[in-house]
This record gives structure tokens, sequence and C-alpha cells, in this order.
């Protein structure tokens, strides 16, 4: 029942490929599937899942998958890469009116949280940007809702305009935007009733007051949890209100959030705020990029993949494997694959890319002291060039010189030749180990 | 006799069948029209049963929200029927398929409409729980118009002391519905609010009190360990309480509803579930899976935003209003 992110779901497809030479178009066909049902468990609409596989289909039957080595990770390079742009870029601007004051309109459906993100878009507002808004109660329909703005507005000590439940909305926002005007606001947030969007009467009033009070800004709040029906939620919204933006809440939740990619697809237009938690400053920027890796359900280990990828040379790496099949491997290449696990970023954070590894006890308590690494490089740095080729050179002396150069002790020198010994040791077995199946999926140069 | 008329004569024998039937097939109508409207396009195009076919038939249902897992279980079985059947015609496919999802439905009891249980002498206490905006305050308005007019004694306890104007919210549901709401201040203990309002309902020989708590995510562990301190709460004052523990549950919600049931299931216990916002065009397809992978009944549905527009869940009606076009034209 556990959602299984798209990395668990390529596994065993991948285990298939893994020994053959090449990936077939049934392969290709087989992966796709299973990135297909990924996309539907986390919700993203079928139409927009149609659309996304048929392309993620002509790319990877092209060369970019079946000619790779690694082509699990990269049918999963591709996803993401679709999806990103799909999702669009970062843009978390609000408008601003060439006289003041800009007007905002929430709207949305019933308990997808435009009260509360009113109050949180206000706060970010001053907070940010250093503006004073005004609040405005237009939902008079539900009962208490014109009481939670108060209420909200007492918070954050923010002036709420209300007119009661009797009042029009129409009237209402009229009205607030006057009074704006008086009282040198330089927003207006307006917060509407929730309704459906097949609510015809509902529909037309919230055109109504868009006449009225020529809006700058549109946002639909949209629950982050909302499943296949987001695309007709979004759609009818767009089509009868031309929406500015989308405003994405509950993302502090475990929902996967597909919804997100289905309203973009269908509206085109920017999700620019994600509702991260109950407190009034919950609500931040939102990340398409961050988003689509939550879709796949595969945490940041797409950042660490595109790491490895930038940062170890594909023909570097093959030459290294040679030289560990042949037990040819020196101080020198030891050297080289410090340089380029290094050049990925600090370790702390490379460790935390890895799903499951913060779990792993072994390696929650390993040091992952950059010092360390430093003091190793500054070591092997203090050998000749035939020490580095050649440790069985070493003798007291040199190891007295080495330690001297380096700025360490005789006994740290002694260590580091005690692990490579083993690790030389270690390479030859899992050499050995990986002549019956080659090229595992992801080779990690230090490994 | 087909089993399309079976299923529609079990359905008409009902007492009341022919108002429920009106209320849900009015409150599903966007549902249906999509949903059974889809399936027969489906049949209408393709003639054949093949592959493609089976692939917009898991689409459609699908759309529903029904769940991958399902979709592709069901979508294995109708292949295996079809095989059996040697069915080549989609056109009669259809019966199948109503089949086997209205079986999904029904589980193995599939005479049962389970409502509400409650103490016949004793008080009674409703915990009513789930995520933030799902539709509890007002679902619980509903119930107790709902219970009062079946002439109980009800009372409300406003256990949400942290939603601004959540209190007050419920208190006009209270005045609506003519009934007692027994609060504390904005911000005070969950738990010592429902403590009360089990001491008032006693003093005030009540026959239910329907207990409102704050909306949470599921994942936010803290919050779900207030909420079994508050149900421990109940089960300590009154004997074999809560008699009920409703999850609502926002029909547009889609496969997050399951993580939903299985925690708040974990918490609190879950015994049934009120589906809310039926109305629209979502269709709640994920009650299936949540039925049928956690056993939790529907109990209600709401299919509008007034007083009496929470209807008891009725399993035949519910697939009634889904298949109500398809039925209707095998007339």
């Amino acid at each position: 029942m556990a959602f299984e992110g798209l990395a668990d779901r390529l596994q065993s497809t991948i285990k298939k490929i893994t020994g053959k030479g090449k990936v077939s178009e049934q392969d290709v066909k087989e992966m796709t599937r299973e990135v297909r049902l990924a996309l539907l468990e986390a919700d993203v609409n079928f139409k927009v899942v149609k659309d996304l596989i048929k392309r993620i289909k002509e790319r990877a039957i092209g060369q970019e998958v079946m000619e790779s080595l690694t082509p699990g990770q990269q049918v999963i390079k591709v996803v993401k890469e679709e999806l990103t742009e799909l999702m669009g870029g970062e843009n978390s601007k609000i408008a601003v009116a060439d006289r003041a004051p800009t007007v905002v309109m929430m709207v949305g459906l019933q308990g997808a949280g435009k009260t509360t993100t009113t109050g949180k878009l206000a706060n970010l507002l001053r907070k940010k940007h250093n503006r004073s808004p005004l609040l405005v109660a237009c939902d008079v329909y539900r009962p208490a809702a014109i009481k939670q703005l108060e209420t909200l507005g007492e918070q954050l000590t923010m002036p709420v305009f209300s007119m009661g439940t009797e009042a029009n909305p129409v009237d209402i926002a009229t009205k607030a935007i006057e009074k704006a005007r008086e009282e040198h606001h330089d927003y207006v947030i307006i917060d509407t009733a929730g309704r459906l969007h097949v609510d015809n009467e509902l529909m037309d009033e919230l055109q109504e007051i868009k006449a009225n009070v020529k809006p700058d800004e549109i946002f639909l709040v949209v629950d982050s949890m909302t499943g296949q029906d987001a695309v007709n939620v979004a759609e009818s919204f767009n089509e009868q209100l031309d929406l500015s933006g989308v405003v994405l809440t509950k993302l502090d939740g475990d929902t996967r959030g597909g919804a997100a990619l289905s309203i973009k697809a269908v509206t085109d237009k920017p999700i620019k705020f994600a509702g991260m938690g109950e407190k009034l400053d919950q609500l931040e920027a939102f990340h398409p990029e961050r988003m689509a890796s939550r879709i796949l359900g595969m945490g940041d280990v797409l950042s660490l993949i595109e790491k490895a990828q930038t940062n170890v040379d594909e023909k570097q790496a093959k030459e290294l494997e040679e030289k560990m099949r042949t037990m040819s491997f020196t101080f020198d290449d030891f050297l080289e694959q410090m340089g380029q696990v290094k050049n990925m970023g600090p370790l702390d954070d490379l460790m935390a890319m890895i799903p499951g590894a913060s779990k792993m006890k072994g390696l929650k308590n390993a040091q992952l002291d950059e010092k360390q690494l430093s003091h190793v490089e500054a070591i092997i740095q203090s050998m000749t060039k035939k020490e580095r080729q050649d440790p069985s050179l070493m003798n007291a002396s040199r190891k007295k010189r080495i330690a001297k150069g380096s700025g360490t002790s005789v006994s740290q020198v002694n260590r580091l030749l005690k692990q490579f010994d083993e690790m030389k040791k270690m390479m030859k077995q899992m050499t050995n180990m990986q002549k019956g199946k080659k090229g595992k999926g992801m080779k990690f140069p230090f490994m | 006799m087909g089993f399309m008329d079976k299923f529609k004569n079990r359905f008409k024998q009902d007492e009341n069948a022919e108002e429920v039937s009106t209320k849900y097939k009015e409150g599903m109508k966007k549902s249906r029209q999509t949903f059974s409207g889809k399936i027969n396009d489906l049949i209408a195009r393709y003639r054949k049963v093949d592959e493609d076919f089976f692939e917009e038939l898991e689409e459609v249902l699908i759309s529903a929200d029904v769940g991958v897992t399902t979709v592709m279980d069901l979508v294995e079985e109708l292949k295996m029927e079809v095989k059996r059947q040697n069915i080549k015609d989609t056109k009669d496919i259809k019966e199948v398929i109503s089949e086997k999802l209205v079986e999904i439905y029904y589980g193995d009891d599939d005479e049962k409409i389970e409502g509400l249980k409650l103490d016949k002498e004793d008080l009674s206490v409703i915990l009513v729980v789930g995520v933030n905006g799902a539709g509890k305050t007002t679902s619980i308005g509903k119930l107790a118009n709902q219970l009062k007019s079946q002439g109980k004694k009800v009372v409300l306890a406003a256990g949400d002391t942290f939603r601004a104007g959540a209190i007050e919210q419920l208190e006009v549901w209270g005045e609506r519905a003519g009934v007692d709401v027994i609060k504390q201040g904005a911000g005070s203990d969950p738990a010592a609010v429902i403590f009360d309002g089990i001491k008032s309902a006693k003093a005030k020989n009540a026959d239910v009190l329907i207990c409102d708590t704050a909306g949470r995510l599921q994942n936010k562990v803290n919050l779900m360990n207030e909420l079994s301190k508050v149900k421990r709460v109940i089960e300590r004052e009154v004997p074999n309480a809560p008699h009920e523990v409703l999850l609502v549950l926002d029909a547009t919600t889609g496969q997050n509803a399951l993580n939903q049931a299985k925690t708040f299931s974990e918490a609190t216990n879950v015994s049934g579930i009120v589906l809310t916002k039926l109305d629209g065009t979502a269709k709640g397809g994920i009650v299936l899976a949540i039925r049928k992978e956690l056993n939790i009944p529907v109990k209600y549905v709401g299919l509008g935003e007034k007083i009496d527009d929470l209807q008891e869940f009725n399993a035949h009606a519910f697939v009634y209003g889904l298949f109500a076009d398809m039925l209707e034209e095998t007339e």
C-alpha cells in the first residue's frame, strides 16, 4: 500500500537489463510503464501522464537511454527533466499595481485553505516586501468565516474589512478598495467563499467581484492532496477568471502532490507559493524542481546522480575499473578519486541525498570528517612519485619524512598505508564478484 | 433476469428508495455524467475487447481516483472474466465491469447498510477526526441536525481549539440545529474540552455527544498523539465509548486518502468514513480502495451545503448514482 518511489519501481526492470549489452525497445516500454504507474500513484492526472509518457518514450527509444551505460538512471533523468520542464521555473513574484492599492483575490474550493493562506500572504507581504495589506472578508456563507479572518487579523495585528454576513460580497469588495485608498493600504487581499467550480451562481459572483475590483492577481488556492479532479477544478476556475497564479496548500503533509503537475499542465499558470504548516509564517516560495522529485518519490537522489554525472568522467571511471581489475591501483589514482568525490560537494550533503542513508546505523555514526580527507591528501602528496606507485618501498625513515612533510604523525601514515592495502584487497574481491554481472547500475568511483 | 435488473430491483425495494435515489442522483449528477459517460463512450468507441480497450478502461477508473492498485487488480480480474466467458464484444463487458465494481463496494456482506452504532439506552459518543479542510465541523452540524430530527438529544463539544474561528463555526451550526455546544477558550487543551463535554452531556442526560477536533495532517506525530489522548479520555469516562470514530474525507482527495485512513485508524481506530463534497465533479473513488484495503465502511456522504445535505451512506444508492445512466439505458 505504501507508495513506491520511481527508483524502487524501476529496480526490477533495471535488474533484468543489467547483464544485457543493449537495451531493447521492449525494455524501454516496460520502464515507461513503471514510470506511468508511479506518476498515477502520485495523483498526476492521467491525461497529463499520457502526454508525458509519450515524450519520455520518444526520448528513451532514441539514443539517450538505449545507448547509455546506465539505462535505468537515464530513464529517471529523462523523466525528471520532463517533469521539471513542465513545472516551469521558480516564480514567487506578486504583482504591484501602478496605482495603489494592488488587489489580490483568493479563490478555490471549500476547505482548500483560502482564509489561512490570505493571512499568510498578508504576513509575507508585510515581512518581506514591507507592505501594509488590508484583509477583506468576502466569505459571507460559511459560518464564522469572517470571524476566522478577523482572528487571523488580530494575530497579525492587521486590519480586516468586513460588513457582516448580510452584505453582498461584490459590495464588500468594492467598499474595501475605497477604504484601502482612504487609509493608504498598498495591498488589498480579498478572501472569497469556497465554492465548487460547477456552481454557476457562485462562479458568477466571483466574475462580478473581478469586474468590479479589477484585481492584479487572482490566486487559485488548491489542496496539494487533491486527486484526479484537480484538472477539472483548475481548468474551470482558470476559464472563468483567468487566474494569475496558484497557491498549493498542505504541502507539509505526506502527499506526493501530483496535483501540482496537473494544474500547471492544464492552466500553464505558475504555482507561486506553498503552504508548509499551520503557522502564519509558513508560506514559502514554490520550488518546481523539488516538487518534481517529490512526485517521483525519490528524495534528492537525482541531485546526487546529476552531481556524479557532472563530476565523474566516464572515461576516467573506465580506466579506474581497469586498474582495479589488474590491481595496478596506486596512490595517484587514489588521490584523483578523492578529488572527484570532493568535487561533488560536502560529504554530509552527499550522504543526506542517499535515500535511507539516514536510517542506516553504521553510516549515521560514520565520521565524515572533511579534515581527515585533507590529511590523507597531504600524506599522499608528501610521498615521492616512486612511493606513490609502489607502497612496498615504505620503511621507517620514509614514513618519518612523509609524516614531517604532511604535518601528521607516523602512526597516521601507517594507518593510511594499512587502509590502502585493505582497500586494494577489497577491490580485488569486488572485481572478482563483478565478473559474473558486468556493468552495475551505477558506479561510484570511490567504491 | 440480467444482473442490471436484479441490481435495480434490489435497490428499488429499499425503503424511501425513491427519495434517497433522487438525492443521490441530483447530488452526484456531475460525478455520474463524467464517469459512466466515459465508460459508455469507451464502449461505443471500442467494438472489440482488446489490450487498448483495457488500457483506456484503466484510465477511466483511475480518473475517478479509484487508485492504481485497485484498478490494476480489477482490470486483471476483468481480463480473466472476459477469457472465461469468452467475451469479444465490448457491449457484453459492460455488465461485467459494473458487477466487479459493485463487488468491491459491497465486499462479502452485500446487503448490509452500515448505519451508526449508537447506544440505545445510554450516552453515545462520536469522535470526528480528519485533515484540515475536509469538512469536519460542517459534517458535525449536519449530523447533529439529523440525529436531533430523529428525536435524540444531542450535545456538541468544540474540540477544535486551534484553528481561528472554529469554535464560533461550530456554535453557528449548534444554533442552526438547535443543540447545545460545550466550549472553552481558543487554545485550550482539546482533551479538557471533550472531558467537559462528556460531563455536561451526562448531566443533561443527552443521547449523543459529537466531539469536533482540529484538522491535522496525518504525518504530524505530535498532533496524532494528541488525538489518541482525546480518545483515551473518552474511553475512560464513558464505557464502550467512543461508539463511532468518524474520519471525514474530502471526495476530491487523491491517493493520500489511503494514508489518511490508515494513519488516523492507527491513532483512533476509525469506525467509519464521512465522504464530503461529493456534489462536485470528484467521484471519491478512493473509498473503494479504502474499503478494500482497510475495510472501513463509508457511513455518510455530503452532497451539498444545506443542513439536510448529509445522507446516510447507502452502497446501493452510491453505485446507482455512479451507474444510473448505464442502468437506465438497459431498460
